[in-house]
């Protein structure tokens, strides 16, 4: 597959946003956007990660998977990859950047069960990327993520201040804000 | 627990998408038809009834500090089974789910389940609790579907009501399944509190 870099990183971040196009990572985007200062927490711990996955998931495909024609097993490989990475990350972070690991640390364990990181990792795989491929494409992935959260965390902090009916409080109007963000970022199709 | 109501909590009271809000991804990402919103409820089904029973069966076994671990290779191994089962003998469906089935793996349903009900259950209830759960969860993505179908592209299990012409394509797309779960929610939070 021949594709440009730029067309990854504009395809990742506007056209096929990971959250708002592919629904990948929705508990995180509805879980932790109600302040704008937490999203961009996150949004930096998910890109961080989500380097890191990408480089090693496509290690192991490539040097483990394929060559021993396991791959049936890349579903349960993956999610103990991730999970062990994810671990991995926060101890080394805890050791050589406490300043980093205090303002990424809370957010580090909510990252395994965040579906963007595995599907990212099995999408990446399905496109047949290269490596410096892969790591635009999460990177650029990643970044939407951030986006769309920064984006969403400072429209849901200004619905605070709303009178929203009771039946909508809480997760539906967050919904369909989300669907009126989506809307908006449609207009993006057609750029890559 | 009487073993009607364990099923019956899983539908009703403890709905995995309207109440318990888990679950959103697949939720949102296949429900372009009704078609593929039920199956993909059903192969979340069989997941989860399948982990729940054997999850409930070595819970004694497992050390209490690698259950987590422990849990998730159960449920990646169960996942990987339906995802082989799946491309053999429903590929259509296979293709249209795409990512999603092996996305099962991090479905917050499916471990929350192993976590608080199967790790402390027998292994009959817990199948029962896999049932009732999985049941909720199929349902409410066959609605979510079947709307989104009905108002995107004029047709129902892909049986076509004849007015497709005046129905507006953005319900099937992005946006549409934000909205459609949106406002099911409401109609849900509507209905319940009567």
């Amino acid at each position: 597959m021949e594709l440009s870099y730029f067309a990854i990183i504009i395809g990742a971040i506007f056209v096929n946003n990971v959250v708002l196009a592919q629904f990948l990572g929705i508990c995180p985007f509805l879980g932790v956007s109600s302040k704008v200062e937490t999203s961009m927490g996150m949004g930096a711990a998910v890109t961080f990660v989500m380097a890191i996955a990408a480089v090693v998931a496509w290690l192991i495909q490539t040097y483990v998977l394929v060559p021993l024609d396991i791959v049936y097993m890349q579903t349960i490989v993956f999610i103990l990859v991730i999970a062990a990475l994810v671990q991995m990350v926060e101890i080394m972070l805890k050791k050589m950047s406490p300043s980093l690991y205090q303002a990424l640390g809370i957010f580090l364990p909510l990252i395994t069960t965040n579906c963007a990181v595995l599907g990212v990792a099995i999408l990446m795989i399905q496109k047949e990327f290269n490596l410096l491929q892969s790591v635009t494409y999460s990177v650029a992935t990643a970044l939407g993520f951030a986006l769309a959260l920064v984006l969403f965390a400072g429209i849901r902090e200004r619905l605070d201040f709303e009178d929203v009916p009771k039946a909508f409080k809480g997760i539906p109007i967050a919904l369909i804000t989300a669907g009126i963000l989506a809307m908006a970022f449609m207009g993006f199709s057609g750029l890559v | 627990m009487n073993k009607l109501q364990i099923i019956l909590s899983g539908i009703v009271k403890n709905n995995p998408t309207f109440v318990l809000v888990l679950g959103m991804c697949p939720t949102l990402g296949t429900t372009t038809s009704a078609e593929n919103g039920m199956g993909m409820g059903l192969a979340t089904m069989a997941v989860l009834i399948m982990s729940n029973l054997v999850i409930s069966l070595i819970k004694n076994i497992i050390p209490d500090k690698v259950r987590i671990p422990a849990f998730i290779v159960v449920i990646a191994s169960f996942v990987t089974i339906i995802q082989m089962l799946m491309q053999a003998y429903v590929p259509a469906l296979y293709d249209a789910l795409g990512v999603f089935i092996p996305l099962i793996v991090v479905n917050c349903i499916i471990l929350g389940r192993a976590e608080a009900f199967a790790s402390k259950n027998s292994p009959f209830d817990s199948a029962l609790d896999g049932v009732g759960i999985g049941l909720g969860f199929t349902l409410a993505l066959t609605v979510v579907g079947a709307v989104r179908e009905i108002l995107g592209s004029g047709a129902i299990f892909g049986v076509s009501l004849g007015i497709a012409d005046y129905t507006p394509l953005i319900f099937v797309l992005a946006p549409g399944a934000f909205l459609v779960l949106g406002y099911l929610m409401v109609l849900f939070n509507k209905l319940a509190k009567k």
